[in-house]
């Protein structure tokens, strides 16, 4: 399990096949890859900041509790802090699991929660100036339908 | 002791980081000196959801603090 948080571009192909070199008992890796997107010619840029030493911990946490939930057999999180423009990887999540549901399903869980609850403070910078932005509400609700909903029977299988 | 700010914070306050000579014993103690120093962010300190984490761990209510403690105030957290 791999958290990482880097002021540096990514290139989420290069991540994605390093993720599955190697792995002779993982039937299925899901990856996801969030782009910065512009609202028509007027955004500049997002400035994402991260509180180092404390982020990267409670993603981490997430991500133990979503590994152990849908019986993951690793996981990659790695999200840009700093400025960014439009069209530049932001955030890369990939799961691996034996089989695809548990890495469809945790890689899901990981997106909401990277966009509502993760410990991060974003700027949007456009022609008029700078802004602080909140999480939208279907952000929020999205997060929401894995606290009510009761955990797979992954653990029960595995016994 | 260390004073860190994160996002809109910072712009309230003008700045990001500040090391107290001498620091205050509580979490209640350390909010009203800054509150003290400037009305602005005492009052942006106050405000739902802003949560506070000494050597990066949130707490909840006061808390005692040590003289070396790294205190973060954590306005409501955007996601990435």
């Amino acid at each position: 399990m791999t958290v990482r948080l880097q002021s540096d571009p990514f290139a989420p192909g290069e991540l994605l096949a390093a993720f599955c070199q190697g792995r002779r008992d993982v039937g299925a890796v899901v990856s996801f890859t969030g782009l910065v997107r512009g609202e028509g010619e007027t955004t500049l840029a997002l400035e994402l900041e991260a509180y180092p030493g404390f982020t990267d911990l409670e993603i981490g946490r997430m991500a133990d509790a979503a590994a152990l939930r849908h019986g993951l057999i690793d996981v990659l999180i790695v999200h840009r802090i700093g400025r960014m423009r439009p069209g530049e990887p932001i955030v890369f999540v990939a799961t691996a699991a034996a089989h695809r549901r548990a890495a469809f399903e945790a890689a899901d869980q990981l997106m909401d929660y990277l966009k509502s609850r993760a410990p991060f403070w974003k700027k949007s910078v456009d022609v008029t100036g700078e802004r602080w932005i909140e999480p939208r509400p279907q952000d929020y609700q999205d997060a929401q339908r894995w606290d009510d909903a009761p955990a797979p029977d992954t653990l029960e299988d595995r016994k | 002791m260390r004073v860190l700010l994160f996002g809109p914070l910072r712009d309230v306050a003008g700045w990001r980081e500040r090391t107290l000579a001498s620091p205050p014993p509580s979490l209640a103690a350390l909010k009203a000196a800054l509150a003290r120093d400037d009305a602005a962010l005492g009052q942006a300190l106050d405000r739902p959801g802003v949560q506070a984490a000494v050597n990066k761990a949130i707490v909840r209510g006061d808390a005692t603090l040590c003289a070396d403690a790294e205190v973060a105030f954590l306005p409501p957290m955007s996601g990435g």
